[in-house]
């Protein structure tokens, strides 16, 4: 197989316009004869389907809440990038494109990331003729802040819930659609299938979550928005239900998975609790603007602490390390989060960590508060103080939040081309179900960003030049193909409901999610990755031996949709294990001890590995075939990634 | 701790309900709601009974999934408080909690503590949105917006629509939640040429949908947990006579 990544010729500014005007266009009379399937319905997927809606496509959405409205995109805080240079600091497209190659750890494509940030200022108008109400200053203009990686103001930002409003604005986008009769949506239905005819994608099996029902949909072509697969981790900052299921059984039809091993471990999490804790609360990457980072000098002093024989409050300034301003005077607080993650991790293995557990250093508002006033800081951050209080029971005015990494974004994911199509002809992937744009570490509210770009401004463009040249002809539902699908679907449900083991699905996930943290988390070793992959598929095995799940297919079964699940993340997560062992380097979200500089920074190796790895499916249990797309640099210098 | 729970059990729509009581030991008052009931149904799972539905998926507070009806109050006794946000340390140990779906003739219940909420969405399919197709539009600073119309519009679209307010209320209406949507689009400038229309049209949805009429008990906002106020009701309803008067729906 050859990876054709379909980036067009020319200068990097004129790439994307010249690619819109050579992609061949459906006559807007023609439009209503293509069907298209989208699956999810988060930023990208929303975008993408209210935007089809409107050119005239036959729109069939799906999503497994209950409500397109509740998709994982509506939790995100912080903020959406943007390159509008408001502010009037030096920002510009080059800027945004540079700090995102940057930040990425040069382990993305050139043209795409310049092409998100191209179509990143189309986006704040858009949202905001939407009625997203942005944060705004006293003039009435947008208002922006800071972020991670960045020397410039360029986040937009809606209180701390800017996923939700972005998603409100999509969601009344593909309302209107509904509303239209262009787009018909199937909210409580899980995709379990790719259906493919000749070749190409041409439809999915669903089960309708509420009466279990497997059905088929039939399409000209598929987009798979569905969110990233940070719960294979167990604990992370995603959504309960967010999975990998419709992008791994689409790799198990032939579509390469690339880089499964990027993940990235967000620094600013409310730490680990109890062996319940069903999931990790983000406390949003904005906060370090204005919160400081530190630990005790001493692993005495924070023994002392654990011990509850002093409290935070009398520890002397003196006795405080402020170690990201130590050692990063230039961006301090606000190093990428990589950086960030991995220091606090290095200063808690060195015993200096705080809380119960140790597993925790300190982000402190105070001076903040002593300059700006707790009016002011609980203007800018109100709400996320108050579900610290709420989670914590401590008062975070009064004293530091205690913070730790959590697992929260995965940078990997299906392997797509410049049109964002995967290798299956006609299956598109978007939004965080892609691994395009944040190569080895995604920069602080550009997740949003890369979702709308790819629904509202890149999708409707290339999926025009695939469709043009398909023949209108539908594939009915009774295909040997689809029934074939049908059939393996149910299959899979059955056994798991016939094995009726001793163990539940949540307890062959947390152990998954154990192994995973431990072996393939913050740090990895070639060794440890080893045994990791043993023991996945030990366990497996097991689960397939020894699972119970209750019920019957035919009704709303919980335990059964999550055993789906499940079974999924115990294969993805051997490949991820493969793809951080084959990696023999260090980059971005993919740190190897054996690969680091003398000050403990990720040391890449371009000579043998700027490349993107793609994985083949071979079969469970059989190694994946690797396929590497070469990355070429033209226009950024491959620089050891400083902070300092 | 150690609790009596009394949860909801229905076996789908169609079927009669009824409720359970399941006993429950060792819970941490540092547990979520959703964390005490996940211990719960390990616990029913492994003795091969059918574990108890409820919906949630964020778990932050934000998406609106989670909907139980805690001791007679929607998300439980903690104001300003999703039923996910809420924590053990807030009931006593000993104590008996009664769980249930919510209840109203618009939100059927699916199975257990489940309901099906579709009608909301169906009301926002009725005009709860700014007709503007992707692409075309204003650079975004050519409408410039007064920082307290933008904070008021503000408020009003923290709604994450989870239907407590429904719960809330004798007559099961759903006007807090229409009327936040309807505030926040009559306030900006952006929602201004459809102003009329879409306050009718959601308002008609609503009634087709079989929510109550609105008796200004003021139990929706009381029990919202993101605290939609009542001026928005009252927003609405001028909104809507001024839209009755002239009506531009033809
Ligand atoms: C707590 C938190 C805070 C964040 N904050 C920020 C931030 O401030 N800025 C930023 O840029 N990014 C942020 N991110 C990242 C960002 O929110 C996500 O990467 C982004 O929203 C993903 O959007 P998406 O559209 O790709 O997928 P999602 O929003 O995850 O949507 C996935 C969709 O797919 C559907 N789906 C999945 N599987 C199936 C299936 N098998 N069948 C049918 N439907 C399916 C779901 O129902 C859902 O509709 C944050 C993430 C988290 C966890
Ligand atoms: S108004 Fe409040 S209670 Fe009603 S749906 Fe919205 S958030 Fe929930
Ligand atoms: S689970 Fe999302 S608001 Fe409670």
């Amino acid at each position: 197989m050859i990876l054709d990544s379909k980036i067009p010729e020319g200068p990097l500014a004129e790439k994307w316009d010249k690619h819109k005007f050579d992609v061949k266009l459906v006559n807007p009379a023609n439009k209503r004869k293509y069907d298209i399937i989208v699956v999810g319905t988060g930023l990208a997927g929303a975008s993408a389907a209210a935007t089809f809606g409107e050119l005239g496509y036959n729109v069939k959405a799906f999503c497994f809440q209950d409500s397109p409205r509740r998709a994982h995109s509506i939790a995100a805080q912080g903020g959406i990038n943007a390159a509008k240079n408001y502010q009037n600091d030096g920002d510009s497209v080059f800027r945004l494109f540079y700090d995102t190659i940057k930040g990425g750890d040069y382990r993305a494509r050139e043209a795409n990331v310049y092409r998100l940030a191209q179509v990143s200022v189309n986006i704040i108008d858009q949202c905001v003729a939407q009625g997203v109400p942005f944060a705004r200053d006293y003039g009435g203009l947008l208002a922006n802040r800071s972020f991670g990686g960045a020397q410039v103001s360029r986040t937009f930002y809606a209180r701390g819930q800017t996923g939700q409003q972005l998603l409100l604005g999509a969601y009344s986008a593909l309302n209107r659609q509904i509303a239209y009769g262009k787009v018909k949506m199937y909210p409580r239905t899980e995709m379990l299938d790719l259906v493919m005819v000749d070749g190409k994608a041409r439809g999915i099996v669903v089960r309708n979550l509420i009466t279990g029902k497997i059905e088929s949909h039939s399409a000209h072509a598929v987009v798979l928005a569905t969110g990233g697969y940070g719960n294979v981790f167990f604990l992370s900052t995603n959504a309960m239900g967010s999975n990998a299921t419709a992008a791994w059984r689409a790799y198990k039809k032939g579509a390469l998975f690339a880089n499964p091993c990027y993940t990235q471990i967000h620094p600013t999490c409310i730490p680990v609790s109890g062996g319940y804790q069903s999931k990790l609360t983000l406390m949003s990457e904005s906060l370090r603007n204005d919160g400081r980072v530190w630990v005790p000098k001493t692993k005495e002093i924070a023994e002392r602490l654990r011990k509850g024989e002093i409290t935070v409050n009398d520890i002397a300034e003196a006795d405080r390390d402020y170690y990201l301003e130590r050692k990063y005077p230039a961006f301090g607080n606000l190093v990428p989060r990589d950086v960030a993650s991995r220091n606090a991790k290095l200063v808690c293995d060195e015993g200096r960590g705080v809380g119960s557990s140790g597993l925790a250093v300190y982000l402190d508002f105070a001076d903040a508060i002593k300059r700006d006033g707790q009016a002011a800081i609980a203007a800018k951050y109100g709400n996320l103080f108050e579900m610290y209080a709420k989670i914590t029971d401590e008062n975070p005015y009064e004293r530091p939040m205690r913070i730790y990494p959590a697992v929260h974004y995965t940078m990997g994911g299906l392997w797509v081309d410049y049109n964002l199509m995967t290798s299956i002809p006609g299956l598109y992937a978007a939004g965080e179900a892609n691994f395009s744009d944040h190569g080895a570490n995604r920069l602080g509210a550009s997740a949003l960003m890369q979702g709308l770009a790819d629904g509202y401004f890149v999708l409707p463009y290339t999926i025009g030049d695939y469709l043009a040249k398909m023949p209108y002809d539908k594939v009915p539902v009774d295909h040997p193909a689809f029934l074939e699908a049908e059939k393996n679907v149910v299959d899979i449900n059955n056994k798991l409901l016939s094995i009726n083991g001793n163990r539940t699905v949540d307890e062959f996930h947390k152990a998954l999610g154990a192994i995973m943290w431990e072996y393939c988390g913050m740090a990895r070793n070639a060794e440890g990755l080893q045994f990791a992959k043993q023991e996945i598929r030990k366990l497996r095995d097991e689960f397939w031996r020894d699972v119970k799940v209750v019920g019957v297919n035919e009704e709303l079964n919980i335990t059964l949709e999550k055993a789906n699940r499940v079974a999924d993340f115990l294969e993805l997560g051997e490949l991820m294990v493969e793809d951080a062992l084959h990696r023999n380097e260090s980059c971005g979200g993919h740190f190897r001890e054996e690969y680091q500089t003398p000050e403990n920074e990720a040391l890449r190796d371009d000579e043998n590995f700027a490349y993107v790895a793609a994985w083949e499916f071979t079969g469970v249990g059989n190694d994946p075939v690797l396929h590497k797309e070469d990355l070429k640099f033209e226009n950024v210098k491959l620089t050891q990634r400083s902070y300092k | 701790m150690d609790l009596t729970l009394k949860v909801w059990r229905q076996k789908d729509k169609n079927s009669p309900g009824q409720m359970v009581t399941y006993p429950i030991k060792g819970i941490s008052p540092d547990m979520s709601f959703l964390e005490m009931l996940d211990v719960l149904n390990e616990d029913i799972l492994l003795r091969g009974e059918d574990p108890i539905a409820f919906d949630h998926d964020c778990r932050e507070g934000i998406c609106g999934m989670c909907s139980l009806f805690i001791n007679g109050r929607p998300h439980g006794p903690e104001r300003g408080t999703t039923t996910c946000q809420l924590h053990m340390r807030h009931f006593k140990d000993g104590e008996t909690i009664t769980i249930e779906p919510w209840r109203a003739a618009a939100f059927p219940v699916h199975k257990d503590l489940v309901v099906d909420r579709s009608a909301f969405d169906r009301i926002q399919q009725a005009g709860g949105y700014v007709s503007v197709n992707t692409g075309g539009v204003p650079d975004a600073n050519a409408i410039p917006i007064s920082k307290s119309i933008a904070d008021k519009a503000f408020d009003a679209a923290t709604c994450i629509q989870c239907g407590a307010c429904v719960a809330a209320c004798k007559n099961a209406s759903a006007m807090l939640f229409v009327s936040a949507k309807v505030s926040q689009l009559s306030l900006l400038p952006q929602g201004q040429a459809e102003r009329k229309t879409r306050v009718e049209n959601m308002v008609a949805q609503m009634d087709i949908e079989g929510f109550g009429a609105c008796t200004n008990t003021g139990a929706c906002a009381a029990e919202c947990p993101v605290g939609i106020s009542l001026e928005n009701i009252n927003m609405l309803r001028r909104e809507f006579i001024a839209a009755k008067a002239t009506s531009e729906n033809l």
